[in-house]
């Protein structure tokens, strides 16, 4: 019983702290307003089209991004990993472009791009697909050696290999890929609308910041933490499914 | 494989990608894709000069600042958390919902409390970087090895003995990792709060040259930012190995 009501007094003692702090004088109220006066404008903000509207630009950015690094990082991971000399020969390249912050990107996108969507997609895509490259990468060179003997004397063609040999070994790779793709990309999208302006939420959170709508920044910026927990939730469950054969998983289900 | 082969597959791509850039931007009359030739003309002139104490320095400096922060920050609370299982579940929750906030929305409110000087942009660092390691050293230190902490605990050893050889020593792999996360996430939050309110600064500078349509300098502004990211993250994997050569040596 304890164990089940710990969680719950943690948030409410975080809350409480919210709410709280502001009248003891410590931080100005003007700065952080008590947590009643943030739920009253969250409360606002769901009234708001506007703020639908960015909710769903930004989440159609942050998919999109994250769709098209996936596909991308996959398809090229499979490839280049299962050629040993092509992987010798790309190792150093991605070595190096991996490192590079997406964000010395910017003034690139905006000269390019413009304020629009591509501009913060690129950002998105750019840095979401090393996550998911580096990871397949490493998966497709994980196969066993003992059941890639047994495929090749089965007789299992190319495709066929890729198919029951490498991408199963790959899959928990890849999937974990995703899960550190989907969390980075979610950064980068926000953060390409507050800073490149493209709509969405961290555009609207620019624009309450600039009108001096502390209340409602602060909203804002608890929506972008929602959809980060949602997100990350919704990554582990599907973790969970994809890998169900997985023998990692099936011992945590068994315990 | 010999050491030609080896030397001609690391620097093989590099080079001919290096060397296409070169050719096709060469005869390039488009504004915003000048040729290779000039951003490097650029990139000596822009950078070798004062910039690098007036603006490069500064940044890397703010960085090195919010980035030790973190680490203090979020070891010292990780370790906390992790040894105290009831004190785990309650701020659980919480954490979750912090480490899901992407760090790039703090710079607004950091403003607020901080104003737009120095301290901002430390705090900014501070915000992104602690949390990859506060979450790491806690599952860290939640996974360590029964059998020592039994063994430590036959052999009376607590206090500052325990912390050091069983509790830090046994999370230190999983809280490379999350440095390692924090470093890269540490640049990009480095580069985005000179973007908002800055008069110096790596990110600042990028994005002058960028209003003031000064494209080549600009270019070389975001091919240095390129570098400097790759060195960071070589001179981490430095002193990772290390820190870590007895656990990479047992592996």
């Amino acid at each position: 019983m304890i164990r089940r009501l710990l969680p719950l007094s943690g948030l409410l003692a975080f809350a409480l702290l919210l709410e709280v702090v502001p009248y003891t004088g410590v931080v100005s109220a003007v700065y952080l307003p008590p947590l009643h006066r943030i739920a009253g404008a969250l409360g606002q903000e769901f009234g708001r089209d506007a703020f639908w509207t960015a909710l769903l630009d930004t989440l159609r950015t942050w998919l999109t991004g994250l769709a098209i690094a996936v596909g991308a990082g996959v398809v090229v991971g499979v490839v280049v990993g299962s050629v040993p000399l092509l992987r010798a020969a790309t190792a150093s390249t991605v070595e190096f472009l991996r490192p590079i912050p997406s964000v010395a990107l910017i003034p690139l996108a905006v000269l390019l791009y413009g304020t629009g969507r591509t501009a913060t997609l690129l950002l998105v895509v750019y840095a979401s697909f090393w996550q998911v490259l580096v990871q397949v990468l490493q998966g497709v060179t994980d196969v066993d050696p003992v059941a890639r003997d047994t495929a090749r004397s089965y007789g299992l063609g190319r495709l066929a290999r890729i198919r029951w040999l490498v991408w199963p070994t790959t899959l928990p790779y890849a999937v974990t890929g995703v899960r550190l793709a989907a969390a980075v990309a979610l950064i980068l999208t926000v953060t390409g609308e507050l800073v490149i302006g493209t709509p969405g939420l961290g555009k609207e959170i620019a624009l309450a910041q600039s009108g001096g709508a502390v209340a409602q920044m602060y909203a804002l910026i608890v929506v972008t933490g929602l959809v980060g927990v949602v997100a990350n939730v919704v990554t582990r469950d599907a973790e969970k499914r994809v890998l169900a054969w997985h023998p990692a998983f099936r011992k945590e289900a068994a315990a | 494989m010999t050491i030609l082969r080896r030397t001609a597959l690391v620097f093989g791509l590099p080079s001919v990608l290096f060397a296409a850039w070169w050719v096709f931007s060469a005869g390039s009359v488009d504004f915003y894709r000048p040729p290779l030739s000039s951003i490097l003309a650029a990139f000596a002139e822009t950078w070798f000069g004062s910039r690098i104490r007036d603006d490069v320095l500064p940044s890397l400096l703010r960085l090195a600042a919010g980035y030790s922060l973190a680490l203090v920050l979020g070891i010292g609370l990780g370790v906390l958390i992790g040894l105290s299982p009831r004190l785990r579940i309650a701020v659980e929750p919480v954490l979750e919902f912090l480490r899901a906030i992407p760090p790039p929305v703090l710079v607004p409110i950091l403003i607020l409390f901080a104003g737009i000087g120095d301290l901002m942009k430390v705090l900014v660092v501070v915000s992104g970087c602690v949390w990859p390691i506060l979450l790491n050293t806690v599952e860290g230190v939640r996974a360590i090895d029964p059998v020592l902490a039994d063994t430590c605990k036959a052999y009376g050893i607590r206090g500052a003995d325990r912390l050091r050889h069983l509790v830090l020593r046994s999370a230190s792999p999983q809280i490379v990792t999350g440095a390692r996360q924090a470093l890269s996430v540490g640049i990009i939050l480095m580069v985005i709060s000179e973007m908002f309110a800055a008069s110096s600064g790596l990110g600042f500078t990028v994005v002058q040259f960028q209003r003031g349509f000064q494209i080549p300098e600009m270019w070389s502004g975001v091919l240095l930012l390129g570098l400097l990211g790759v060195l960071l993250s070589g001179l981490f994997r430095l002193v990772e190995r290390r820190v870590l050569a007895w656990y990479h040596g047992q592996r």
